[in-house]
């Protein structure tokens, strides 16, 4: 997929806009945004700047109003709901702030979730999520629903759900925005270790100083805009 | 895609346990629907297979001839009565017919000691047992001087028997009549009711000349019952009969039959074709309640829909894609109302041999029917199954994240 010796990805002039006529919001008003495959990006700026609206399009839950998104040199903007979903499944992992895990199923389902829409069978779905959970430190909670884990160990049971298919990156949309904060070093640490050991890249919303220390560089936003 | 299939199905089976008494909500109406169908039209095939083998069991190709016409016309009181001679006229012009029997019938009280019974005198020969079917368990038929001298002796039916002899060995006994008295020389096969209700052991056979002398006190003939020879066509018989016979009562061409030949399997396609009717239409308003239960369903999967909409938005982001979404509501639906369609099965075999047992008719067990309906339940979880997958597979991933 893609030309090789593309980037990653690659952002040029990406706008959102959302809602029409007097209602119109421009979430996004140009962002040019070049990430290489095994960086660690830390993105920050004020509430209302418009991070989410950039991560939701980075991850293709969301397609840009205008501009040129390539992800590994394929062009993203225009592309049909399913063809988004093809490239969710196989190349993107994604942590959300609030969680959201399956309830009433367990860690080791949750994280086997993305596998079975692969076609995996159900043996390899097992080792698989049972390695992703021990990479993320939760040998032993597999049969644990999410609400009978922490607030940290739910945020784990998601960073492994979002690697277990090996992606080529990770997006994590205010990992720790929920979590104390020896909690969220622990996050930011398994984000590290991932980085460097696994090598994922991995992209991260941030509004504390303190976990934008791990990644190697940072992109600041406001009101739309990247400005540095 | 198989891995999908099965996991999906396994899904729909956990989601649907979570919530046994809901799911068990949602689906009554189909359950309902099946049950009504099926033991409606299994007990209703029953009825008919019933009256089939009641008529069946007074002879098939049986003909009655009686006097008056059919409809309108001169009736039985003015039309004249049949002879014994117009009886054996029939036998000796028609050809395809295998036998003949005038009869004369009265109702008339018999008494033993204590006992006393209202019943049926019919007054024959020896033709009337194979032409009705009927045969004699123990003792024997008329003797031929019986029959041409009128003697008192008569056969009787099992309900007769019992009312008047109870445990008694009625043969060789006699029973009272009026002003006469009668000996019992056989006893007839037990036949229980006829398809229309009546009882055929409620009876007495005795010589024609018997009840025409001592009950009826004319010499008129209120029937002739006629077999068809097997592999003979009915209706030529039945066209041979009426000429000799409007040649017999003197009747002009342009005069109407004052006589009717009834054809007892005529009777019994009008009959079966009744039930037969009534079953169809007692099905069809069934099976709305099918149509019925499937919008329950739909009502069910809507909710559902909603209060999921966060795991809906949870499956999308990770990737699946909007046929594998509308698969797992679809599933879910279809799970549920072939459930239904199942217990509704179960259901109705149970209650259609109850009722059968119950109203004692046959118990008739129609594949086609239970096939038919767990198809129809199926196709309910399809088609209303399918908007709420639809609207399950359209939502966006962000929104639905978003949902609370
Ligand atoms: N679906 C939407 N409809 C309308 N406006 C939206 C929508 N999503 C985000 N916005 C608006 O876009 C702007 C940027 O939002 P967001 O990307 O969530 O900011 P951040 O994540 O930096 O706090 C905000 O003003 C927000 O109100
Ligand atoms: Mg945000």
């Amino acid at each position: 997929m893609g030309s090789a010796g593309a980037p990653l990805i690659e952002l040029k002039g990406v706008t959102k806009v959302y809602g029409m006529g007097l209602s119109e919001m421009h979430a996004l008003r140009g962002i040019d945004l070049t990430i290489e495959s095994g960086d660690f990006v830390a993105v920050m700026g004020p509430s209302g700047s418009g991070k989410s609206t950039c991560m939701n399009i980075l991850g293709c839950l969301d397609t840009p109003t205008a501009g040129s998104y390539k992800f590994a040199g394929l062009e993203v903007r225009g592309l049909e709901r399913d063809q988004l979903a093809r490239l969710r499944r196989n190349y993107i992992g994604f942590v959300f702030q609030g969680f959201n895990l399956l309830s009433r199923t367990s860690a080791l389902e949750n994280v086997e979730l993305p596998l079975l829409y692969r076609g995996v069978s159900s043996a390899e779905r097992k080792e698989a999520a049972m390695k992703a959970l021990n990479l993320v430190g939760l040998t032993g909670w597999e049969k644990h629903n999410p609400n009978e884990l922490s607030g940290g160990q739910q945020q784990r049971v998601a960073i492994a759900r979002a690697i277990v298919t090996h992606p080529s990156v990770l997006f994590a949309d205010e990992p720790t925005g929920n979590l104390d904060s020896a909690r969220s070093i622990e996050i930011m640490e398994l984000l590290t270790q991932l980085n460097k050991e696994n090598g994922i890249t991995v992209v991260m919303v941030t509004h504390e100083p303190d976990m934008a220390e791990y990644a190697k560089r940072s992109v600041h936003f406001r009101d739309g805009l990247v400005v540095s | 895609m198989r891995i999908m299939l099965f996991n999906t199905i396994l899904l729909a089976l956990r989601e649907i346990r979570r919530n046994v008494l809901r799911s068990f909500l949602t689906v009554l109406g189909i359950v309902i629907g099946v049950a009504a169908v099926i033991t409606l039209v299994t007990v209703g095939n029953g009825t008919t297979e019933q009256v089939t083998q009641q008529i069946a069991s007074m002879g098939n190709n049986m003909l009655i001839l009686t006097t008056g016409k059919r409809m309108g016309g001169p009736d039985r009181s003015t039309a004249p009565a049949f002879s014994v001679e117009d009886s054996a006229a029939i036998k000796r012009e028609v050809h395809s017919i295998a036998a003949v029997t005038p009869t004369a019938s009265s109702s008339v009280t018999v008494v033993n000691g204590n006992e006393n019974w209202q019943t049926t005198v019919t007054g024959t020969d020896n033709e009337f047992f194979p032409i009705r079917n009927r045969s004699i368990t123990s003792g024997r038929m008329f003797e031929e001087s019986e029959i041409s001298g009128g003697r008192s002796v008569c056969i009787i039916g099992e309900t007769v028997r019992k009312e008047l002899f109870g445990a008694q060995d009625p043969l060789g006994l006699s029973i009272r009549m009026n002003n006469f008295s009668c000996k019992v020389i056989g006893l007839l096969d037990v036949k229980g009711q006829s398809s229309m209700g009546s009882d055929q052991d409620d009876t007495v056979v005795m010589p024609l000349k018997t009840v025409q002398r001592r009950l009826t006190g004319s010499k008129d003939v209120n029937m002739i019952q006629i077999s068809v020879k097997d592999g003979e066509s009915t209706s030529d018989a039945i066209s041979d009969i009426e000429s000799v016979m409007r040649e017999r009562r003197h009747l002009s061409f342009n005069e109407d039959n004052n006589f009717n030949v009834m054809d007892m399997k005529e009777i019994t396609q009008m009959l079966t074709s009744t039930t037969k009717v009534l079953t169809a239409l007692l099905g069809a308003v069934a099976a709305v309640s099918l149509l019925v239960g499937g919008i329950g369903i739909m009502n069910i999967m809507l909710v559902s829909v909603t209060e999921r909409t966060r795991e809906i938005g949870i499956r999308l982001a990770i990737g699946a894609m909007e046929r594998e979404v509308l698969l797992q509501f679809l599933v879910e639906a279809v799970v549920l109302s072939s459930l239904g369609g199942i217990i509704g099965i179960i259901i109705a075999v149970i209650a259609s041999l109850g009722i059968s047992t119950a109203i004692n008719v046959p118990y008739v067990f129609d594949g086609g029917v239970v096939l038919l309906s767990f198809m129809f339940s199926v196709a309910v979880g399809i088609i209303f199954g399918y908007f709420p997958a639809l609207k399950a597979a359209r939502l966006d991933p962000i929104d639905a994240l978003r949902h609370e």
